[in-house]
């Protein structure tokens, strides 16, 4: 076949609408692909990863910790991407999620995989070749974690979709911790615990207000499958767990009094709007968005303590020092 | 021999040669710092970035 003609051919099946036409050029923008990675969950990896690199013992250059974190960054931008590809679907029909760069129509879904699958392997490669091998299994983990068993496996089959997908999201100051020291301790499995146990409540208390947006779109969410009132009532138990842990790393010994009087003071503050949201009526839900709101801050404020408590000297010495 | 007329094939709209031009900027930043980001960790770590206990 001429060049002609294969040029011709390809026009007609273009004009034809066949499904081997050219695709259309791409609106995306550069925003649409940090939208791809969904910055705001970035932001808070990057924050409890911080943590744990910062009161990590050991030395790390500034030059290193910062691709560390460079490198769990993107890593957690792959896995954003990965998940709004394979949930366009879902996302499409939810009011939260519909104006994503994917059901928008901004981005295709295979640009979406290309994208992801390509971070993922750059993050990972990049955090093993130059800062700890160890770091990058974990953070390869957490990424499959995230993609294939929350994403793909749990989040449409089971109301527990984010009991065991907060596992994911509660890896990142683990992986801070090891790029420093390139072991695991006590102390990063408490911080990883604080951030597993905080995820149930505050999914939970979102859901809650948002049923009807999950129903639509299928997924078995807790309030969907069980009820109003069941999740209330895990909602009540998971924080009276998470309440302890919060508090534990000044009772290990592993943070100061700032820390405890604050763990102290926010759990407590955490316990009272769980108690408002088990007793709240629905359909009223100011207690249920509460409790989501105030769960941001509660995390923020432990790890934001702990990075200030032990972390801030030890960081900027090490900022300051060489390898 | 007769080949398609040049205007005769995709054209692109301004909102597309914008996105793409917004596209290529941000490749060309992001390649840029990954470049600055080795020359940094190489002289930090020196000669032994390359070495891996495996």
């Amino acid at each position: 076949m001429s060049l002609i003609s294969e040029v011709a051919d390809l026009r007609s099946r273009l004009a034809a609408g066949s499904p081997f036409a050219l695709a259309e050029p791409s609106p995306a923008t550069a925003g649409d692909y940090v939208a791809l990675m969904k910055p705001r969950v970035m932001s808070l990896v990057v924050f409890t990863a911080l943590t744990g690199l910062a009161v990590a013992p050991g030395h790390l250059h500034a030059a290193v910790g910062f691709t560390a974190l460079l490198c769990i960054a993107v890593g957690a931008g792959a896995a954003g991407a990965l998940n709004m590809w394979y949930d366009a679907d879902i996302d499409a029909m939810m009011t939260r999620t519909a104006r994503r760069p994917v059901p928008m129509g901004r981005i295709q879904p295979g640009e979406a995989l290309a994208f992801g699958l390509t971070l993922a392997v750059f993050a990972v490669v990049v955090l093993g070749l130059l800062v700890d091998a160890l770091a990058a299994a974990l953070l390869a983990f957490t990424i499959f974690f995230y993609v294939v068993i929350y994403t793909v496996g749990l989040k449409r089959s089971t109301p527990q979709n984010i009991v065991i997908g907060g596992v994911a999201g509660a890896f990142p100051p683990m992986i801070g911790w090891t790029a420093v020291t390139g072991s695991l301790s006590l102390e990063p499995v408490l911080l990883f615990l604080i951030i597993f146990m905080w995820t149930p409540p505050h999914f939970w208390a979102l859901a809650l207000y948002r049923t009807e947006d999950y129903a639509r779109a299928g997924i078995p969410m807790l309030p969907v499958v069980a009820g109003d009132r069941s999740t209330r009532r895990h909602i009540m138990l998971y924080t009276l767990i998470l309440v302890p842990l919060g508090v534990a790393p000044w009772l290990a010994g592993f943070a100061g009094v700032l820390y405890g009087g604050i763990a102290l003071v926010t759990g407590a503050i955490m316990l009272t709007l769980a108690w408002q949201v088990l007793n709240e009526r629905h359909p009223a839900e100011r207690a249920s968005r509460n409790l989501f709101a105030f769960s941001i801050l509660y995390l923020f404020l432990l790890f934001a303590t702990l990075l200030v408590e032990r972390g801030w000297g030890g960081l900027i010495t090490r900022l300051t020092e060489r390898v | 021999m007769n080949w398609p007329a040049k205007d005769e094939g995709i054209v692109l709209t301004e909102a597309q040669k914008r996105a793409r031009r917004s596209r290529s900027i941000a490749i060309a930043l992001s390649l840029a710092a990954l470049v600055v980001l080795f020359y940094v960790i190489t002289l930090v770590k020196g000669p032994i970035v390359l070495v891996r206990p495996l």
